[in-house]
């Protein structure tokens, strides 16, 4: 069996190679929904020569598809940058970028040393910032404006109006506005647990108010738009997004903090085009093109005199979602330790099962 | 001459053995193999049932099963108490071209995706719906009723999605019986309701148990529909495989539950049959 | 005696097309009686009409003197046996003899004594657990005849039900169904469009052709004296001319055909000078002989040559090419081996009565 399996694969990864081979400046690019808008897509290939497939995911699918290939597939990836080094050190599925390519000079400094950092394993830098944003709570002021953090979504006076994920990032925003700090307990599995305990109960005694667990932005979007939902957990950029359509719905940073994310680039291990990747990545972080993706995706990028060219609506929206101590407040993901999921997991099921 | 025969023989099987070797029994073994796996550190495994273990131990997985099978099982019998009548009528009442067009119809609702189809449901159903919008227009009710987000919900979803699976078959054995044979039940003094039961039932059979098993494993196997439809309660066998495997990167549980779930339906499947006295041979030969 | 079933101007339309048109027959208790007539005359019409699937447009069905309009196809006092004789193939022959018993709510054990009985009389015994296929064509027929027998009709209707046997099956059947008949002492009413069917088995027969009757009688009747044009040619065969009446003599005319023979022939209906007739004369009325001398009682008299020889085995014939004329006739061989011998080319001579010789007013057909 072991042999015949060795054989097809070597058949199929022959033939691939020889396909890949023949049009080694085609990038295929797995990333995020609105990343890389089609005017971005059409200026590089026409600079560069290169063609550009893009796939749309999210940051599990992301790893659950090079995941099954063992890395392969894709030549350049976007998933958040707390979520390089575990799965890395697990399923080795990124190969380490090499700095040199990098016009390092494009990003914004702290930034790019930051992620540096996080995404380290053996010595090793295995992602670049691009995008970076918040997730926090997107409130109907006219109909909730009594919400100021996540617990605040527990109000029994809103039931039937309270939508959020069902994934990670709602349990570490519970726990941070329940004065916990899920972050500091990432290295220790049993203190987490515990945490993750308090987070469940704290889920299961607020599930009545919900409405219904959101799985998709634009579904969420939709609740919020139509009324049938007044305050959520959510990304910043839908907040500004329905802000823009009607002026009582906008994105509130949390008191207990917004919770930071950046998105990356990562090059999958078995990609085959490095270099059209690299020139992909130097080529989006010039502050102009930066601005259209950020015009596209609605959050800022890591490119260093970019914002001069974000349009002044989001700036304003920007500004007034982030007073300056509230920018401060932003709780940043650590990198996530592998295995963690396993005991997020189980509580996320616990509270889904709860009646 | 015989040999020759043999190798037309052997080249006319290779697609379906290379399709049953490359897209059924491989994956299948590796998913067995995969499903026998513990982790014991990073990127450390060992073999053990560990994963069994667990989706026997934990009430939770056990429940959820439980309640997938259960509505399966539910949605399976609502389809076929709807079904029947419209295949009857489809296959015994109408002739030429109105046929031609009921049967159309049945099908039109599957020329969109299933994904566009649960978003017309959920378009309907939702507070600010249209449904919800005429009880209120129409003095029924005060205020916004939520119609989302609960079983009935599910259900209804379900067996929106399944109907046609069930007219086919239903619709392909009633045109079998020979009218002539339900005109003997009346003739030799049949009621309406005993020639339905003694005869028309009975011949129905192969073609209720067929349809039964597509829609039972259509339903167990629905992904979409529980979870757009079914909101926050709808605790689907398949959601907690598509979470195991994409959101937990746990693909050694997933395996597992997705065995399980092979495992279960198989013997419900086979209890079904022997219920009813069918074979699989006749009912999809 | 009030007959079995009374069919009083019985008319069906379907749309436009009159499929039954104004009619009207009875049937005596305990008679067989058909109707034959060719694929699309209306005689399916008929027997769904009586049997309750169909409403007639008008006119009245009455069984035993009473009439059975408003009474549902499940309570007619009439069973049918169908074309390809509709037996449940999903339950057992007890089952399907007993299915009618079950539904009149009889108790089990009698209704395994009754089915019991049934198979029986009908030469079946212990057939019961089977399965249907599992039996002959022949016996499923009877099958079919007993499921309806047992419930006791007081009419049987049998839609062609011999149609999909085989040739030899269908003659045994023939016999068979006519002491069937006997034994369960019941009124059949049979269709079928196939003459040798209606002629053994029946006391009546109604010939029926475009959703009227043509003639009503015994087998005899229809055969020998048939009463129109249909009749003669749809029963038996006969050698048909196209002709014209040259002189009448009371029932009895001289006529000339178109292919030039001349002949006496029996009248049927008006026949003046210079009409134009149909003359039939059935080839087994004509008689062969090698002498023009043995023949002279015959009114009819003519020479010819053996033009071919169609070998049939009791119905073997040949065609007689006329010397005079150039005219064909068709003869029956006798199965006497006197002319076992006969040659393509030899000449003979025919002969036959006038009262043999049936000729109608040329009609629309």
């Amino acid at each position: 069996m072991k042999i015949i399996l060795r054989t097809l694969t070597a058949g199929v990864a022959t033939t691939a190679l020889l396909a890949g081979a023949a049009q080694a400046d085609t990038l295929r690019l797995l990333t995020w929904g609105g990343y890389a808008p089609e005017n971005v897509i059409e200026k590089f290939e026409a600079e560069t020569g290169h063609t550009v497939e893009v796939t749309m995911s999210n940051n599990e699918e992301m790893i659950a598809k090079l995941r099954a290939t063992g890395g392969g597939g894709f030549d350049l990836a976007q998933p958040s940058q707390d979520r390089i080094a575990g799965p890395q050190a697990e399923f080795g599925i990124y190969k380490p970028i090499d700095m040199s390519q990098i016009k390092t000079e494009l990003f914004v400094p702290s930034m790019l040393d930051a992620t540096k950092a996080n995404s380290t394993v053996d010595g090793e830098i295995y992602a670049v910032p691009h995008i970076w944003g918040t997730s926090g709570l997107i409130v109907n002021t006219a109909d909730a404006e009594t919400v100021k953090d996540y617990t605040d979504l527990c109000d029994p006076s809103l039931e039937g109006k309270v939508s959020y994920r069902l994934k990670r990032p709602t349990l570490i925003g519970f726990a941070f506005s329940m004065g916990l700090d899920p972050f500091a307990a990432y290295g220790d599995e049993a203190a987490y647990t515990e945490i993750m305990d308090q987070v469940e109960a704290k889920l299961v005694e607020c599930k009545p108010v919900v409405k219904t667990y959101w799985t998709g932005g634009d579904e969420l979007l939709n609740l919020v738009r139509s009324g049938e939902v007044v305050a959520a957990m959510a990304w910043d950029t839908g907040g500004w997004k329905l802000n823009s359509d009607n002026a009582d719905i906008n994105f509130v940073a949390p008191t207990s903090g917004a919770l930071g994310w950046i998105d990356t680039f990562v090059l999958p291990a078995k990609g085959q085009s490095d270099q059209a990747a690299y020139d992909y990545i130097n080529f989006v972080m010039q502050p102009e093109i930066a601005a259209m993706i950020t015009e596209s995706a609605g959050n800022f990028t890591a490119s260093k005199g970019a914002d001069e060219f974000a349009s002044d609506e989001l700036k304003a929206q920007y500004q007034g979602s982030f007073p300056a101590e509230a920018v401060d407040n932003i709780k940043w993901y650590p990198p996530v330790p592998a295995g963690l999921e396993v005991i997020e997991g189980g509580i996320l099921d616990r509270v889904k099962a709860a009646q | 001459m015989a040999a020759s025969a043999r190798l037309g023989f052997i080249l006319l099987l290779m697609p379906l053995l290379l399709w049953l070797t490359l897209l059924i029994i491989i994956p299948h073994v590796d998913m067995a193999l995969l499903s026998l796996r513990e982790r014991v550190g990073v990127g450390e495994y060992e073999t053990s049932i560990a994963n069994y273990k667990t989706v026997l131990t934990e009430p939770l997985y056990m429940r959820t099963f439980m309640r997938t099978a259960v509505m399966s099982i539910m949605a399976t019998l609502i389809t076929l108490l709807i079904a029947f009548p419209v295949s009857y009528y489809i296959a015994k009442m109408v002739r030429g071209r109105a046929r031609s067009v009921l049967f159309l119809l049945c099908l039109i609702p599957f020329w969109v995706s299933e994904l566009v189809r649960t978003f017309g449901w959920m378009i309907l159903l939702r507070e600010t719906g249209v449904i919800s919008q005429f009880l209120q227009w129409s003095g029924v009710v005060s205020g916004p009723v939520e119609m989302l987000y609960n079983d009935a919900a599910i259900m209804t979803g379900l067996v929106y999605t399944s109907m046609l699976f069930m007219v086919v078959p239903l619709v392909t054995t009633l045109d079998s019986l020979d009218d002539a044979v339900i005109e003997a039940g009346y003739d030799l003094g049949g009621s309406g309701w005993s020639v339905m039961r003694e005869i028309v039932i009975p011949h129905a059979v192969p073609g209720i148990v067929s349809g039964c098993i597509v829609v039972f494993m259509l339903s167990l196997g629905n992904y979409l529909t529980p979870t757009m439809l079914g909101g926050k309660d709808s605790l689907w066998f398949t959601e907690m495989i598509y979470s195991q495997f994409i959101v937990r990167f746990n693909w050694e549980l997933g395996a597992a539950f997705g065995f399980m779930l092979l495992f279960a339906s198989s013997f419900i499947i086979w209890a079904m049959l022997r219920l009813t006295g069918q074979t699989l041979e006749r009912t999809m030969g | 005696m009030t007959p079995d079933l009374e069919c009083t101007a019985l008319t069906r339309r379907f749309g436009d097309t009159l499929a039954v048109d104004d009619v009207s027959f009875s049937v005596p208790a305990g008679s067989f009686f058909s109707i034959l007539g060719p694929s699309g005359c209306g005689k399916t019409t008929i027997m769904r009409m009586i049997a309750g699937f169909l409403e007639p447009t008008s006119g009245d069905i009455a069984i035993k003197g009473r009439s059975v309009l408003d009474v549902p196809p499940n309570k007619r006092p009439v069973n049918m046996v169908f074309q390809h004789l509709a037996l449940f193939p999903m339950m057992n022959i007890e089952a399907n003899i007993g299915y009618g018993l079950r539904r009149a709510g009889m108790s089990k054990g009698e209704i395994a004594r009754k089915v019991d009985e049934v198979l029986d009389r009908i030469g079946l015994p212990g057939v019961g657990k089977r399965k249907v296929d599992e039996l002959s064509g022949g016996q499923r027929q009877r099958i079919a005849i007993a499921r309806c027998m047992v419930l006791e009709p007081d009419v049987l209707l049998l839609d062609e039900p011999l149609g999909a046997l085989d040739l030899k099956l269908r003659e045994r059947m023939k016999i068979e169904l006519k002491s069937l008949q006997a034994e369960f002492d019941t009124t059949f009413v049979y269709i079928t469009h196939d003459q040798s069917e209606a002629l053994v088995m029946s006391d009546h027969i109604a010939v029926m052709n475009k959703g009227r009757f043509e003639q009503v009688g015994s087998g005899q009747d229809l055969y020998y004296r048939p009463e129109t044009p249909f009749v003669a040619s749809f029963v038996g065969e006969s050698n048909r001319w196209r002709g014209t009446v040259e002189r009448t003599d009371g029932d009895t005319v001289q006529l000339r055909t178109d292919t030039g023979l001349t002949m006496r022939a029996a009248a049927k209906g008006q026949a003046a000078k210079g009409a134009s007739v149909d003359i039939f004369v059935r080839p087994e009325a004509i008689r062969l002989g090698r002498d023009a001398a043995d023949l002279a009682q015959f009114d009819n008299l003519l020479s010819g040559t053996t033009s071919s020889l169609l070998f049939n085995g009791a119905a073997s014939r040949i065609i007689v090419t006329s010397d005079e004329t150039g005219g064909e006739v068709e003869v029956t061989l006798p199965q006497s081996g006197e002319f076992a011998d006969l040659k393509r080319g030899a000449p003979v001579h025919i002969g036959w009565s006038a009262a043999q010789a049936n000729c109608f007013s040329a009609g629309e057909d």
